[in-house]
C-alpha cells in the first residue's frame, strides 16, 4: 500500500487522489479577493470551478464564495466553469478583472495569463500567509536549462523584489526601481531571448541600474533647481 | 477501407486489455457498411442552442439527400418529460454511432454523477479525441495550429466521489487505474499511426500527484515503447496551457486525464475560434459519438438563431466518415471550408452578422454547386 500525501494505491494498478475542500479555508480566500480589490480598486471578481462536476467538492468553494460577496455589494461577483475560462482566456482575457480560484486552476489560470502577457520571464506574484510573506515568479520555472548562461529574464525577480520593498512600506524605492524598468523594457527596448531580444541578464541589469540612476539625478535636479528658486 | 496494423492483437492480449482479441470491435476501426437505403444514426440534441444546432443538420442532410435518417432521442436532465439512459443504449445497440448536442446541469442536482458522466460510463466512451484545426478564413492570434486533443473520459477527477466527512470539510476522490491509463495511451498511439502524426505528448501533474498522474505518465510511457515511430515526450499541465498561448505549433498530438484534457481542449478550441467551429469524437469499444469539442450550451444563445453550426457540422463529416459516406463527408467538409474561405456568410462568434439558418443554406448551396463525383 503505497502512500504519498493524500494519495494511495489500496489495490495495484489503481490510485486514488483526495482533493480536499473546507469551508474554513474557501472563506478565508474569498475573503482576501474581496478585501484585495476593494483596497485596489477593482470592480469584479469571478470565481473558478468546476461545480457542474465535483459537486460538493467546487460547489463548497463557489457557495462561499457567493456567501462572502454579499458582503462586499460594491464588488460585483460572478462565476465561471473552468473550462469555459480557459478558452475566454484566449480570446479574450481582457473580460477579466480579479479571478478567485481554488488550487489547481489557479495554477493553470496563472500559467495562461503568462502566457498571454509576454511568458514567464515578466510576471512576479506573492504569497501570502498569516505570519509569512513570500515573494517569487509567478510561474516558478526553474529554468534548468538556462543555468549560467547569462540568458534568463531577470525582469520577474527584479518586480518581485520591487514588490517586497512596497510590501515594507519602502515605497520610494519600489516606486523607483518599478519605473526604471518599465522604461527599461518599453523605450530603451533592452530585452533578454524569451521576450525577443537579444541581450543578456547582466545587459537587462545593467540598464536598469542605469535608468535608476538617471532618475535619481533627475530627482536630484529638481530639487536643487526648487531650492534655488525658493 | 483501413484498418489497424497487425499485430495490435497480441499488443492488446499482452496488456491485458481484451478477453479475445479476435473479436474486438473497437468503434475506431471501420465499420461495416450498410446496405439499407438510408443510414440509421441516433441523435442527442441536447440542452440549449443543441436543437438548433441539430435542426441545422438535418436541414443540411436533407437539401443535400445526405442517405442517413436520425432516430432522436430527447434526454436532458433540465426536462421533465426526459428520455431515459436506456432508451438511449437501446438506440445506439442498433446503430452504434450518435450525434450529439451539449447537455446542460441543473443548478440543483439530486445526484453527484451528471447525465454526461452516466453517458460515457455506460457507453464507456473511453477516449475522447478533440481536432483543433486552423480554418482558412478565420483569424486567430497563431495560424495553422493544427493540435489533437486525446482525452480519457471515464475516470480521474469526475469520478462523482464526493463526500463531506464532517460538515464543511469535503473529500473528492481522484481514480486512476493503469487499465485505463493504458487503454487510452494505446488508442492515442494507433490514433497517431494512423492519422500520420509524429508525436504525442502526455500531459499531467505527476511532480504534485506522484502516485496518480505518475502512474498515468508510466502506462504512457510504456506504450510509447510499443511505438517506435511515434516521439513521445511529456509536459507539466500549466507550463501547457501557457506554452499553448505562447507557442502552439510545438504540439501535434496531446494524451491527457479527465480534467487536464477538459481545459487543454477548451485552450486548443479558443486558438482556432472558439467552441463554435470545433468538431469532437468519443469512442467506445463498441460506439461512437460525435459532438462539438468545446461542450459548451451557449444558453443565452437558445432560440435566438445566432449560434454557428460550424462544429456541429464538422462533427456530422466524421460521423459520415465513420459509417463509410467517405464521398459525401468529403463533398460536406468542402462545402464548408469553401463558405468560411469567403467570408462572406458569418455568424455573430466570428464577427458576422449572419444568423444559424442563414449559415445553413450557405452550405446547402455550397454543397449542392460543387461538381458532382464521377
Amino acid at each position: 500500500r503505497r502512500v504519498h500525501g493524500l494519495e494511495h494505491q489500496n489495490v495495484a494498478g489503481i490510485v486514488e487522489s483526495l482533493k480536499v475542500v473546507t469551508y474554513e479555508k474557501s472563506l478565508r480566500i474569498a475573503k482576501f479577493a474581496f478585501d484585495y480589490a476593494k483596497s485596489h480598486g477593482r470592480s469584479r471578481v469571478t470565481a473558478i470551478h468546476k461545480a457542474n462536476i465535483m459537486k460538493l467538492g467546487d460547489g463548497l468553494f463557489l457557495e462561499t464564495c457567493r456567501e462572502v460577496s454579499k458582503s462586499y455589494p460594491e464588488i460585483e461577483f460572478d462565476s465561471m466553469i473552468v473550462d469555459n475560462c480557459a478558452m475566454q482566456l484566449v480570446a479574450h482575457p481582457e473580460q477579466f478583472d480579479v479571478m478567485l480560484t481554488p488550487n489547481l486552476y489557479g495554477n493553470v489560470i496563472v500559467a495562461m495569463l503568462c502566457g498571454l502577457t509576454g511568458g514567464p520571464g515578466l510576471t512576479p506574484s506573492y504569497n501570502l500567509g498569516h505570519h509569512y510573506t513570500l515573494f517569487e515568479t509567478a510561474t516558478r520555472n526553474s529554468g534548468k536549462s538556462l543555468v549560467g548562461q547569462n540568458v534568463a529574464n531577470p525582469i520577474a525577480y527584479v518586480r518581485a523584489a520591487a514588490d517586497l520593498l512596497k510590501h515594507l512600506k519602502l515605497t520610494e524605492h519600489s516606486n523607483l526601481i518599478n519605473k526604471a524598468i518599465f522604461k527599461v523594457i518599453a523605450d530603451d527596448r533592452v530585452r533578454t531571448r524569451d521576450v525577443g531580444g537579444t541581450d543578456t541578464t547582466q545587459e537587462v541589469v545593467n540598464a536598469i541600474i542605469f535608468a535608476m540612476d538617471k532618475e535619481l539625478h533627475a530627482i536630484a535636479a529638481s530639487k536643487s533647481v526648487h531650492s534655488t528658486r525658493l | 477501407m483501413s484498418f489497424v496494423r497487425v499485430g495490435v492483437s497480441d499488443l492488446l492480449r499482452r496488456s491485458g486489455m481484451m478477453r479475445n482479441a479476435a473479436s474486438m470491435r473497437t468503434t475506431y476501426m471501420k465499420r461495416r457498411c450498410s446496405t439499407t437505403a438510408t443510414i440509421p444514426i441516433t441523435m442527442i440534441p441536447g440542452d440549449g442552442v443543441g436543437p438548433e444546432l441539430m435542426t441545422s443538420v438535418k436541414d443540411v442532410f436533407r437539401g443535400t439527400g445526405i442517405p442517413v435518417h436520425f432516430e432522436e432521442v430527447h434526454i436532458s436532465e433540465l426536462s421533465s418529460h426526459s428520455a431515459s439512459l436506456d432508451d438511449v443504449i437501446n438506440s445506439l445497440n442498433n446503430n452504434k454511432v450518435c450525434l450529439k448536442g451539449p447537455l446542460s446541469y441543473p443548478t440543483h442536482a439530486s445526484e453527484i454523477e451528471s447525465l454526461n458522466m452516466k453517458l460515457r460510463r455506460s457507453l464507456d466512451l473511453f477516449a475522447n479525441v478533440v481536432i483543433c484545426k486552423s480554418i482558412e478564413g478565420i483569424e486567430t492570434r497563431h495560424p495553422n495550429v493544427d493540435i489533437i486533443v486525446i482525452r480519457e473520459q471515464t475516470e480521474g477527477e469526475y469520478s462523482a466521489l464526493e463526500h463531506e466527512c464532517v460538515p464543511g470539510v469535503v473529500e473528492s476522490l481522484k481514480i486512476i487505474t493503469s487499465q485505463r491509463s493504458r487503454r487510452i495511451a494505446k488508442f492515442a498511439f494507433d490514433f497517431a499511426l494512423r492519422h500520420g502524426r509524429r508525436r504525442v505528448t502526455a500531459v499531467h501533474k505527476a511532480n504534485i500527484m506522484k502516485l496518480t498522474d505518475g502512474l498515468f505518465l508510466e502506462c504512457a510511457a510504456e506504450m510509447a515503447e510499443m511505438y517506435p515511430e511515434i516521439e513521445f515526450n511529456s509536459m507539466i499541465v500549466d507550463n501547457t496551457c501557457m506554452q499553448l498561448v505562447a507557442h502552439p505549433h510545438q504540439f501535434d498530438v496531446l494524451l491527457t486525464p479527465n480534467l487536464y484534457g477538459n481545459v487543454v481542449d477548451n485552450v486548443a478550441a479558443g486558438l482556432v475560434g472558439g467552441a463554435g467551429v470545433v468538431p469532437g469524437e468519443s469512442y467506445g469499444e463498441e460506439f461512437a459519438v460525435f459532438e462539438p469539442g468545446a461542450r459548451h450550451v451557449y444558453s443565452t444563445a437558445t432560440g435566438r438563431n445566432i449560434a454557428n453550426p460550424t462544429g456541429m457540422l464538422l462533427s456530422a463529416v466524421s460521423c459520415l466518415k465513420h459509417v463509410g459516406l467517405k464521398t459525401e463527408a468529403q463533398r460536406l467538409a468542402t462545402a464548408i471550408a469553401n463558405v468560411i474561405s469567403e467570408r462572406r456568410i458569418r455568424t455573430q462568434d466570428l464577427g458576422g452578422q449572419s444568423t444559424t439558418k442563414d449559415f445553413t443554406k450557405a452550405i446547402i448551396a455550397a454543397f449542392l454547386a460543387l461538381p458532382s463525383p464521377t
